[in-house]
């Protein structure tokens, strides 16, 4: 009997120290990636590097920037989160006020939950097949188009699943003073999850600026800067690609000053979706 | 048709707080029809989307789906376009080993890490993880492939392929064949880092709906947690769990970028996780665009990312479905 007591405890210490040493390597994942990039971003990562456009030899080794790419994916994340967020907010209300938990419903978020699976190198060539067929070339709108296929998912079951959380109470209250689905939709349910909805949107912007692989056949490259939507954009995860495929020590050094711009933009949005929100919050019906 | 809408109920909102008239009952009943059928037309968007992407790649395909039999066309392991050579076999198996590594490196700790999370820690603890996996899962996978340049093909190569060199050659499947660390196992670590964060809060979210009463009845008789953890939270959320790897790995199997940029892609049938290979996507990303005069390789392409799509497709519905089961109003 004591030696079984004694057995069962070791184990349930093994077990604990195996699993406290799990999440410290995720955790220290999290920090390795990071401290790699800083460490090898940061030398290379001069203001001209953020103000400028390349110059002629960039890619030998000659001066200039990728204020193209940062522009670049400014404007293509930008313009996908906008044209996935006027087809999520309706989908993700009408998922809510109108569909509920129906067998509907449920249909609804699998094939989002699908569409959110496949991966964007599919998006990507689906993409330019399409731009092939109706003989567009790549340009600022095309990657536009592409990213917001991608967002759309993400951005509709963020959307979805905070709507769900949404207080029964406050809808319940709307509609027996004789509000429309619609006018329950639009005045209390966006306004009281407003919060939710921003963490949404930036979550799906995050998510479009760092893709590579849509936009990589659909936005083309181009070291000008983007001036109207049918050119070619540059964009920084392929800045990052295109500066590390070439054979320079010194272009490389900039590839890796590319991701950390690119990684910095990423946690800026991250840490700063997680403070609106937060903010936001207070004004909201508890 | 929906600026229409906005526009109407912008009017009727001025209209009503100006306490002037009141919209009439119908008409506000003709809006909200008329919403609801936008919005009902907007929400088949996605279902018709995944149709007109796969039919796409189907038509698109076609020409070599019937130019080559399926045998030659996916067991083939030539790959030669400008001789019409189109073997898909090497980068199937490129992508298959890449995905398998990537998934096996990450379930144990990953597992580990929600039992954790779920079952033992301090809320503070949950408090700092969050944050945690949420950069995780942010961070962009060309930076993910950076890391993997900078750190991790160098410690394939400096590490890990000197040791198993010295204490695992006889193994075919550990076997060093190549000088560099561009291979299998560098693919696989960037995955399973890239996959970590998914798998640990869809397990949490599953752990969270096994009943507290459960754990309570078992650790009021005497069980340790461990003990309460195996035999009774584990059996109630193992299909949850299985659910929770296959749609990592569907994830894995499609990402490009990241593992392009550390896997050699060589077109070969890997034999041993420290060799080269060339999966589907990063197949599909190195030569798509510049294809044109081959007649043909623009279908094979197609075909790749058909392949890959039929793939992650069945993966993905099947363990979504599995998880709207299992976690029901919770699965977002």
């Amino acid at each position: 009997m004591k030696k079984r007591w004694q057995r069962r405890h070791i184990l349930e210490a093994f077990v604990k120290g195996l699993m406290v040493i799990s999440f410290l390597v995720v955790a220290g994942g999290l920090g390795a990636i990071l401290w790699t990039i800083l460490a090898n971003g940061f030398p290379a990562l001069t203001w001209e590097m953020v103000s400028q456009v390349p110059q002629g030899g960039f890619y030998l080794g000659k001066g200039g920037g990728v204020l193209n790419a940062i522009l670049g994916s400014l404007y293509l994340a930008g313009g996908g989160t906008l044209l996935a967020l006027i087809f999520s907010l309706p989908i993700a209300l009408y998922l809510e006020t109108y569909l509920g938990d129906s067998d509907w419903g449920q249909y609804v978020r699998l094939s989002l939950d699908v569409l959110w699976g496949i991966p964007t190198i599919v998006y990507g060539v689906f993409g330019f097949t399409l731009m092939l067929a109706i003989g567009m070339r790549a340009s600022l709108l095309a990657g536009i188009i592409v990213l917001s296929l991608v967002e759309l998912p993400i951005m509709v079951r963020a959307m979805d699943e905070v709507i769900r959380r949404m207080p029964g109470d406050l809808e319940q209250a709307a509609f027996a003073l004789g509000s429309t689905k619609l006018e329950v939709a639009i005045r209390v349910v966006v306004r009281q999850m407003l919060p939710g909805i921003i963490t949404a949107i930036l979550l799906a912007f995050g998510r479009g600026i760092g893709d590579a692989a849509s936009v990589l056949f659909t936005a083309g490259y181009t070291d000008r800067l983007p001036t109207s939507l049918m050119q070619p954009t540059a964009s920084l995860p392929l800045a990052v690609f295109f500066q590390l495929g070439t054979p320079y020590p010194v272009v490389q050094q900039r590839g890796y000053a590319s991701a950390l711009i690119l990684t910095i933009i990423v946690l800026i949005i991250s840490i700063g979706s997680r403070l609106i929100s937060a903010r936001l919050n207070k004004y909201t019906v508890k | 048709m929906n600026r229409q809408v906005q526009f109407e109920i912008n009017k009727t909102n001025l209209e009503t707080e100006g306490r002037q008239s009141r919209p009439s009952v119908v008409a506000r009943n003709k809006q909200n029809l008329l919403a609801r059928r936008t919005f009902f037309g907007v929400t088949l968007l996605p279902m018709i989307l995944i149709g007109v992407v796969m039919i796409i790649l189907i038509v698109r395909s076609w020409p070599i789906l019937i130019a080559y039999s399926p045998r030659d066309l996916f067991l083939g392991s030539t790959w030669r376009p400008d001789s019409g050579l189109f073997g898909f076999w090497p980068y199937i198996m490129g992508t298959f080993w890449v995905t398998l590594v990537g998934v096996l490196l990450a379930v144990p700790p990953c597992l580990l890490t929600a039992l954790y999370l779920s079952e033992y820690s301090h809320a503070f603890t949950r408090s700092i993880a969050k944050p945690i996996l949420d950069l995780l899962a942010a961070i962009p996978p060309v930076v993910y492939g950076v890391w993997g340049l900078l750190a991790v093909v160098p410690f394939v190569e400096g590490v890990l392929a000197p040791a198993s060199k010295r204490w695992l050659n006889s193994i075919p499947i550990f076997a060093v064949n190549q000088p560099t660390g561009f291979s299998i196992l560098a693919g696989g670590i960037v995955l399973a880092v890239m996959i970590a964060p998914l798998i640990i809060s869809v397990v949490y979210e599953i752990l969270r709906t096994v009943p507290e009463d459960l754990r309570h009845a078992s650790l009021a008789v005497g069980a340790t947690q461990w003990q309460t953890i195996r035999q009774v939270v584990i059996p109630r959320v193992i299909p949850g769990m299985v659910a929770a790897i296959v749609l990592a790995a569907s994830r894995a199997l499609g990402e490009t970028m990241a593992v392009l940029m550390v896997v050699g892609n060589v077109a070969q049938v890997p034999k041993s996780i420290f060799d080269a290979g060339y999966p589907l996507p990063a197949l599909i990303a190195n030569n798509y665009g510049d294809m044109m005069s081959i007649p043909l390789y623009d279908a094979a392409l197609l075909c790749a990312a058909l392949i890959l799509l039929i793939v992650i497709l069945v993966f993905n519905i099947l363990s979504t479905l599995v998880l709207q089961r299992v976690l029901g109003k919770n699965w977002a």
